[in-house]
């Protein structure tokens, strides 16, 4: 038997992407022209009469205009949520509680097309991703958080618990939705009132929901939904009325947070970036293994804060693994994000491009060997291949800093231990992945590895159950299942 | 010299992330155009088969005509790959589809248990081979293999191999005896480094046949001996497989595995016995924009 050498084997993928097309129809979702904030229960004109337009990343057309929040806004906002503390939210019994967050749930599973749609129009994601994750998990987190509410002394046994107040929330562009029911459930769960921020470039779906609240009949100023950049974060972070920031985003805004909150008795949780190690080990499940990186670097075009950046694959199966990932890259389909069939959508905005190229500039220049798929890019939009690096080092820019895209850093390694010091060598420790088939091997990484979250032979696996929050400039504190309840509540 | 892998030694398959991976092509949209040539496609790698006790040689006549002639209302149509049946039924199936390019496997090696001396086996391939299949659809000694006998079974399978002369080997695992998927990856590298042209699924005999992880699981096997060896071993799903929607779920996943190049019959088939129908009802309704009755479909 003639035994070819690897590198000369490659499989034809030319046709895998020639589907046709099934677009998903935009019709289905109404998105107003203009959208103002959602102060007291009802929508409000901002202070300053200005707005600024929201985007579809995939064709650069306009969506939609929001307002454009100040301090004026902000103060309103937080007042209003103090108010509906004191008058209602606080003095109501959770089982009361539960039954609102029950019904936002069940609302935003009634219009889970809609919010899929709008998802992936504002934010880019493939309509499959925002379909079956995205709006989905975000309903499960108010189920999962509705049925806390009245069970509180349960989660803290022989303790009693007081909500904190009014909660400041400050979300990101990478999963607008689900962020949002992140800080809102469980908040509204412990008895918080919430102003939420959501970002600029994404503000559609936390509006819509705000649309759903109104409509679940919430008592007004429980929620407030305030638009605006960082401008309007920095005035709800510093309004003297929030009692609790919780903040997803990145590193360096969290530090901003966290210096302009010292010194008052604001809590804070803050989950911040992240450069997640994948590993894999020699006797790994590998071709399970390899869509787990694929998983967990092209999830949502690699905008994900524990998105799997940094894959360390042990030398004995080092080129095998590289062979899998090239050939696996050439079937995923970049485009139009309404499209069902596709699998990476658009980057966010222009300037996320620019960062992500920046850095593709910057692994070449580092002497790193760079791989994109062969994929046909859209004319309009902004768009970037799946991308690995390989021959890449530990003192390398693109394996030490967060890219925020689909760009893979490959390195190898030798041994267990090497690997761990290599995995926990950087500033951040939001996630990491272990592939082996052994089980004491996963114990063994599991203990030493310095990341919040660390799935054995699988990535990206969310659930309302479990908690998730980083160590070291990932951030401090948890959201998620049963911790979750921790960052909203004081114990007495 | 070529040294064999430890058989025992093949990659292990993880459960979840195999079952996930598998369930990620049923969320492919498959439209238009590209449902169309799918289910053509499909219709095309079919193997016709009927492996009955009651089989005679009417029964196998009437289904090699179909075999031929699938609809003959839509025009064009291509025929099935093969017709599979039993050694006895070879002659009168040569005979049958003599000249249509449709090929004849039988299924051979005391099929379905393989129960049998590996002479006996082996006159059975030979008989079948003599009949004219070709192709041979043999099966693995399920009952060694789960032993651990991996050399006995590997050399059967060569042994069967050489006494197919010029007819593809089929290997079929019956993943369905083996049941975990670590289990068909170990049966699918022995069946390949031992000489198979195709490995297959199942016998259709017993539950569960064909699913899409144990394909999957299959399919990259053939994948990775693809990369060790540069040579192409064909895939067939059998049992289990009656309706188009499933088919075309099949055919996304082997293009996303193995590519264009498996992307027809020389390398892929189906092997089943009610899929062609409802597959013939889906190109009706693409061609007309409504279903039709059953009836209009005939059931040889």
């Amino acid at each position: 038997m003639a035994k070819a050498k690897n590198n000369t084997i490659k499989l034809k993928f030319d046709s895998a992407r020639k589907f046709a097309p099934a677009p998903e129809s935009r019709s289905a979702a109404k998105i107003n022209a203009r959208y103002d904030h959602f102060i007291n229960g009802k929508f409000e004109k901002p202070q300053s009469k200005k707005y600024f337009a929201t985007i579809n990343p995939a064709t650069e057309e306009k969506l939609s205009e929001v307002a454009d929040g100040n301090t004026a806004d902000v103060d309103k906002a937080v007042k209003a949520a103090r108010t509906a503390y004191d008058k209602y939210w606080k003095k109501m019994p959770g089982a009361e509680r539960a039954k609102y967050i029950y019904r936002v749930a069940r609302m935003l599973q009634e219009r889970a097309r809609e919010f899929a749609i709008i998802e992936s129009l504002d934010g880019g994601k493939p309509i499959r991703e925002s379909r079956d994750f995205d709006v989905p998990t975000a309903a499960n987190h108010f189920f999962y958080y509705a049925g806390w509410a009245d069970k509180l002394e349960y989660a803290f046994p022989n303790r009693k618990t007081q909500p904190l107040g009014v909660a400041g929330q400050i979300i990101p562009w990478n999963f607008p939705l689900l962020m949002a029911a992140w800080k809102i459930a469980p908040a509204l769960a412990t008895g918080n009132t919430v102003v939420l921020k959501p970002a600029e470039s994404t503000p559609l779906t936390a509006l819509k929901l705000a649309e759903i609240i109104q409509e679940a009949d919430l008592p007004p100023g429980v929620v407030n939904i305030i638009t605006g950049a960082g401008v309007t974060g920095a005035a709800l972070v510093n309004h003297p009325g929030v009692d609790k920031i919780a903040f997803t985003g990145s590193t360096n805004v969290g530090k901003i947070i966290q210096n302009a909150i010292a010194g008052t008795p604001k809590k804070a949780t803050l989950e911040l970036g992240g450069k997640a190690a994948n590993i894999i080990f020699d006797d790994a499940p590998i071709n399970q293994a390899v869509e787990g990186v694929i998983n967990g670097i092209f999830f949502n075009q690699g905008h994900v804060c524990c998105a799997g950046s940094r894959l360390y694959v042990q030398e004995s199966v080092f080129k095998t693994v590289v062979q899998k990932l090239k050939d696996r890259i050439e079937t995923l389909i970049v485009g139009e994000p309404l499209d069902k069939r596709t699998d990476i959508g658009a980057i966010k905005s222009k300037e996320q491009l620019g960062i992500i190229n920046n850095y593709l500039k910057i692994g070449q220049k580092e002497g790193a060997d760079m791989h994109q798929s062969s994929a046909v890019l859209p004319a309009k939009g902004f768009w970037c291949r799946p991308t690995i690096f390989t021959n890449v080092a530990q003192s390398n820019r693109i394996a030490q800093e967060e890219i925020f895209g689909p760009v893979l850093a490959i390195q190898s390694f030798r041994t267990d231990d090497e690997v761990i010091e290599k995995a926990n060598n950087t500033p951040y420790g939001l996630s990491a992945g272990v592939w082996t088939d052994k089980g004491s091997k996963i114990f063994n990484l599991t203990t030493k590895l310095r990341a919040g979250v660390v799935w054995a032979n699988t990535f990206n696996k969310f659930d309302p159950t479990s908690p998730f929050g980083g160590y070291k400039e990932s951030g401090y504190g948890r959201e998620g299942g049963l911790y979750g309840l921790n960052a909203y509540v004081k114990i007495v | 010299m070529t040294f064999l892998p430890d058989f025992s030694l093949s990659p292990h398959i993880d459960q979840v992330g195999i079952e996930e991976r598998a369930s990620r092509v049923t969320k492919r949209s498959i439209k238009k155009e590209t449902k169309l040539n799918g289910l053509l496609l499909t219709l095309n790698m079919i193997d016709l088969t009927t492996l009955e006790g009651k089989d005679t040689d009417g029964k196998v006549q009437q289904m090699c005509y179909k075999a031929r002639h699938l609809h003959d209302v839509y025009e064009g149509l291509p025929t099935v790959a093969a017709v599979c049946v039993y050694p006895s039924m070879v002659r009168t199936a040569k005979k049958a589809v003599e000249g249509s390019g449709v090929k004849v496997a039988a299924v051979a090696t005391a099929f379905p248990s393989g129960q049998a001396p590996r002479d006996v086996k082996i006159r059975d391939t030979k008989y079948a081979v003599n009949e004219g299949a070709d192709e041979i659809d043999m099966v693995i000694s399920r009952g060694k293999f789960l032993q651990g006998e991996y050399n006995f079974v590997f050399d059967e399978i060569a042994a069967v191999k050489e006494a197919c002369g010029d007819a593809r080997l089929k290997v079929i695992l019956e993943t369905g005896e083996l049941v975990t998927y670590d289990k068909v990856r170990r049966a699918s590298d022995i069946a390949m480094y031992a000489g198979a042209d195709f490995i297959k699924t199942s016998t259709g005999k017993i539950a569960p046949a064909a699913t899409l992880p144990v394909t999957l699981v299959m399919l990259e096997a053939i994948r990775d001996f693809y990369y060790k060896t540069g040579k192409r071993i064909a895939m067939k799903p059998a049992g289990g497989i009656s309706k188009s929607k499933l088919a075309l779920h099949y055919l996304v996943l082997l293009n996303e595995v193995l590519g264009e190049e498996w992307m027809n019959n020389q390398w892929f088939r189906f092997g089943a016995s009610s899929l062609a129908n409802d597959v013939l009802m889906q190109i009706m309704k693409e061609k007309t924009g409504v279903y039709q009755s059953a009836n209009y479909f005939s059931i040889d």
